[in-house]
């Protein structure tokens, strides 16, 4: 009686059919999420991981073992990139990793490299366009532990992920004279102004910043900011300030702790979640998120996939298990979202066992089994 | 120029009153008679900083007098009168001029760039001694292209909705700027010139400008020159500042490079800078035109000097008056390395008056 109870608390959440999907295709672990619903009430997640390139597999089996040793109801369905060009998605991935992604609704991947070559589309372009993800969200908190030249840093980054100036239209108007266009729509820059101010409402955030250079591209950053400020008016108690992006720098470098939440369009967007992740150490540490329409949460290291270290034991998978924190936050597993995020953060604090990067001698797998010791 | 600077210095530091000779300049006959040069206060903090630096040519005599002209950023043109008098004087130094923020009125500063043509801005950043930063050994000059790419103000609305900006690259300006980077570096002797950009993404446009800064490396072997994209750039910046020396970029990322390098080398309060065309020259506080401050700081005349005292010796030196470029220069570093007497956004409690006040007592 009490395993239908469960599933009929799930029925009234919205991934209900999802649920019943999983839990009706694999009998075995259904006995054992029933056993561990018993106690923590949830049924496993199913979730598609892309371990990548290079370093990729090693720091997913970092993840897993993390992931396991947490008890995190999560199976994983795993996607490797192809080795030929799929004619369905025009790019080395499957079809069929894109539609595990889309049926999901969650993922990790780790770093891909993408193959040179001409006639297909880059992998993290497929991904973007395939799955519509349109906002890219990355915390960066200085670790206690790792010091670098700024201790105060805490603030989220979120940028448009879609249009803006990488819409990649280009041309020749005659010869040494170059276009770009750069288009900004009301569409996307709303969309990704209310998953700001709903990140930053849920997440307990005082503040929004936006990011714009309006005083010189008055109508494109102009239409950006119009949406921010409309957006703005419907979370009264969220405080809301427009920033230009030159002073918007300067101060970064000067006082980071002067920003809480930034939204910005995608240019501007890059530029400043690489400065903030140069802030708290580097992109070997800073997780990220996609999130697309329909509620899909596509997590991923932002690093490369570094193949002079890869099978070697020595890459860092800091930044893929906060990834994986943050896609754990994304599906409300909060508890084991802290357990997981403050073993990383106590395992780095003591600064006995560090990957190479932080300037230490362990190997990943000592280092994984530190994280898991803290658990 | 901040190293010559460093050894003077140093030997006044140590005691000697006796300052030091380098070769001495030959003047051609004549060159001393006074100069004209056009005065922009500007907006906000503008008047209190330029006028910082009329009182400190006033008391170093030196063979500059300006020609003032009131012009506010909401205007939606520079007057004829203003462009006329730069035209002959061929020389410009301003405050910060405001651009209301989606307004429908065009920088001015945008506007006397374009029609002077002062196609490079050049913003020396670099650690003043005696001030503490969290970053050491920064002395990067960012050299960035002036009168296109982002900044070429052509939007429309296609449909309700949807707007498009056009970024313009040309062979002609890519070339121009490269052209000026590089002889910068040799004229300076600098080691090193790096291209930023983001051709990675936009492979016609930024392609383009790398093209035509390969071309130009070629003729300056002595020179190493490298490239980098711009969100690494900025990543390195906070990391690694030392390892950049003269950065030539477009228009949009210089801005932001300027102002982050201004940022780790002590703000934006202190940087020197310029724009210069191959007519006329425009001398303002380095990164950030448009940033005048805030109506707290214009209030309690607590703005900071420093920039536009080193904008204006650089000043002086292009109209070819070193000796009071370098007198002027070694009294703002002394006031800074003494930290007696610094602005607020230095950690200080002066107001702009006790600065200016201690610069001129440290003249020589």
């Amino acid at each position: 009686m009490t395993m239908a109870a469960t599933f009929a608390k799930r029925l009234i959440g919205s991934r209900s059919s999802q649920i019943l999907c999983t839990v009706n295709s694999t009998s075995s672990t259904a006995s054992t999420s029933v056993a561990r619903a018993f106690c923590s009430s949830t049924t496993p997640i199913t979730a598609t991981l892309f371990p990548g390139d290079g370093i990729g597999p090693e720091i997913a089996e970092s993840v897993k073992k993390v992931f396991t040793t947490a008890g995190v109801p999560i199976d994983w369905e795993e996607h490797y990139v192809g080795t030929e060009i799929d004619p369905r998605t025009q790019s080395f991935l499957t079809w069929e990793s894109l539609e595990s992604v889309r049926r999901n609704k969650v993922g990790l991947k780790g770093p891909m490299a993408t193959p040179i070559g001409k006639g297909h589309r880059s992998l993290n372009l497929t991904l973007r366009k395939e799955l519509n993800l349109y906002a890219n969200v990355r915390p960066c908190y200085s670790l206690p532990g790792y010091k670098t030249r700024y201790d105060d840093v805490n603030l989220i980054t979120i940028r448009e992920n879609t249009e803006g100036e990488y819409s990649g239209l280009e041309h020749q108007v005659v010869r040494g004279v170059v276009e770009s266009l750069k288009i900004i729509t009301r569409q996307a820059s709303l969309r990704v102004a209310e998953y700001a101010f709903h990140y930053a409402k849920t997440h307990g955030r005082e503040r929004v910043s936006a990011i714009h250079k309006a005083n010189i591209m008055q109508k494109t950053d102009g239409l950006f900011l119009k949406c921010c400020r409309e957006v703005a008016e419907k979370y009264p108690e969220i405080t809301y300030e427009e920033v230009v992006i030159d002073n918007c720098c300067m101060m970064l470098v000067k006082n980071p702790a002067l920003f809480d939440v930034l939204v910005m369009p995608n240019l501007y967007g890059d530029i400043i979640s690489d400065l903030c992740a140069g802030l708290v150490g580097g992109l070997g540490l800073t997780p990220s998120c996609n999130i697309g329409e329909d509620g899909v949460a596509l997590a991923e290291a932002v690093h490369g996939s570094a193949p002079d270290i890869a099978g070697k034991n020595l890459a860092n998978p800091t930044a893929l298990l906060l990834s994986g924190v943050m896609m754990l936050r994304h599906l409300k597993l909060n508890e084991q979202a802290e357990q997981i995020h403050s073993a990383i953060i106590n395992t780095i604090a003591e600064g006995k066992y560090r990957t190479a990067d932080l300037g230490g001698t362990s190997t990943t797998t000592e280092f994984t089994k530190a994280i898991c010791d803290h658990l | 120029m901040s190293r010559r600077s460093l050894t003077l210095l140093k030997n006044l530091s140590n005691g000697s009153r006796t300052q030091t000779r380098s070769v001495t300049y030959m003047p051609r006959p004549g060159d001393g008679a006074p100069r004209a040069v056009t005065l922009i206060p500007g907006d906000g903090i503008g008047p209190l900083v330029t006028n910082a630096v009329e009182q400190v040519m006033e008391a170093m005599h030196a063979p500059v007098y300006f020609e003032k002209y009131d012009v506010q950023g909401e205007m939606s043109r520079v007057p004829a009168e203003v462009m006329e008098s730069i035209r002959k004087n061929k020389v410009c130094l301003k405050g910060g001029l405001k651009t209301p923020v989606g307004g429908g009125v065009s920088s001015l500063n945008v506007q006397l760039r374009k029609e002077l043509d002062l196609f490079a801005s050049l913003v020396n950043c670099f650690n003043l001694p005696g001030l503490p930063t969290r970053h050491e050994n920064v002395d990067i000059v960012v050299i960035r292209e002036n009168t296109e790419g982002e900044y070429a103000g052509l939007e429309h609305e296609v449909v309700p909705g949807v707007v498009e900006s056009l970024k313009v690259i040309t062979k002609f300006c890519s070339e121009r700027i490269a052209k000026y980077a590089f002889e910068y570096a040799y004229l300076n002797n600098r080691k090193k010139v790096t291209a930023v950009h983001k051709a990675n993404i936009m492979k016609l446009a930024d392609g383009l400008f790398l093209e035509s800064c390969r071309e130009v490396a070629k003729k300056y072997p002595g020179i190493t020159y490298n490239e980098i994209i711009v969100d690494n750039c900025c990543m390195q910046l906070v990391a690694k500042p030392e390892q950049f020396d003269v950065m030539v970029t477009p228009n949009l990322y210089g801005n932001l490079v300027a102002n982050t390098a201004a940022g780790i080398a002590g703000g934006t309060g202190v940087m020197p800078g310029g724009n210069v065309g191959a007519d006329h020259a425009v001398f303002e506080q380095g990164a950030s035109a448009g940033n005048v401050g805030k109506d707290s700081i214009v209030r309690e005349n607590k703005a900071n000097p420093v920039a536009l005292l080193l904008s204006s010796a650089m000043m002086l030196r292009h109209l070819q008056f070193p000796s009071f470029a370098d007198r002027l220069e070694t009294a703002v570093k002394r006031v800074i390395s003494e930290g007696k007497c610094r602005t607020k956004d230095l950690g200080g409690q002066s107001t702009t008056q006790q600065v200016v006040d201690a610069v001129i007592a440290r003249l020589e």
